[in-house]
């Protein structure tokens, strides 16, 4: 991680998903707010790159940038007549507060940490040993995956079934 | 200069604490599951970075642990935005303050 681009790289992709993560909070818009996650989650896509974690980062693109934020659009978009804020509720000062709190925490660990750092090379080429481990070491993790996605999909079908669907039949 | 592990971990607690802030402020679900998502990111990035750094006998197994997470955010986030459909079907608002029949 000495190469001069890699370090530009990190600190231009570093400031763009933290402000853009900023901004989805701050902006009053909700539209506004999605847009500046799917920024955030480009960021955190290129940040991946920068961590030579190739088929995360495509990963990332695929389904945080592509499937997820088009779910958060669906969710706004069938819910016309409700409100499009983005603003706080009660809760914002201690909320400010504890995530003021967490975020410091979380710092002065990862810093104050003897961490126990390797001086090997980044990856090569992942996907292929992410293929092999998903069916070989954590092949039960995989099939119980599966599963949690089936009854997901079911789950999401069955809460939004209009009234009387199964009388219609 | 160099880039380190701390960069990314600090990163990662930034965006984790600005997805609890909006967990727990913001009065639109829709907000609510957005500031769960920057959570799951702010996580796999810090997943990602141990496992490019920290001395390991299998550093890949950050990146199939991510898989996983991604996994179960997509679940999560399927089934939750079917909530917000039936919730605004029901009461006409997705306002978390206003979802409020179990209150005593």
């Amino acid at each position: 991680m000495d190469d001069t681009g890699t370090v530009i790289a990190f600190w231009i992709l570093a400031a763009i998903t933290v402000v853009s993560a900023v901004g989805t909070a701050a902006v009053r818009n909700l539209i506004h707010a999605v847009i500046f996650l799917v920024i955030s989650f480009t960021g955190v896509a290129g940040l991946y790159i920068t961590l030579s974690a190739d088929f995360l980062a495509v990963t990332q693109v695929l389904i945080y940038v592509g499937a997820i934020s088009i779910l958060v659009l669906f969710a706004i978009m069938l819910t016309p007549q409700s409100d499009r804020g983005n603003s706080e509720g009660f809760l914002r000062l201690p909320a400010l507060a504890l995530a003021t709190l967490v975020a410091a925490t979380l710092i002065f660990v990862a810093i104050d940490t003897d961490w126990n750092i390797s001086d090997r090379a980044g990856f090569q080429d992942t996907a292929n040993d992410i293929g092999n481990a998903l069916l070989d070491k954590f092949v039960l993790p995989f099939e119980i995956a599966s599963v949690l996605l089936l009854v997901a999909m079911l789950g999401a079908i069955v809460l939004v079934r209009p009234e009387g669907a199964v009388e219609e039949e | 200069m160099t880039v380190h592990l701390e960069h990314y971990l600090v990163v990662g607690a930034v965006l984790f604490a600005v997805g609890l802030y909006m967990v727990l402020a913001k009065r639109n679900f829709v907000g609510v599951l957005m500031g769960i998502e920057l959570m799951f990111n702010a996580v796999n990035l810090t997943f990602v970075a141990f496992s490019r750094f920290v001395e390991s006998p299998n550093p890949l197994d950050g990146h199939v642990f991510v898989v996983f997470v991604v996994t179960v955010a997509a679940a999560e986030a399927a089934t939750a935005l079917a909530i917000a459909m039936l919730l605004y079907r029901v009461r006409d608002t997705i306002e978390v303050d206003e979802i409020n029949l179990l209150k005593w």
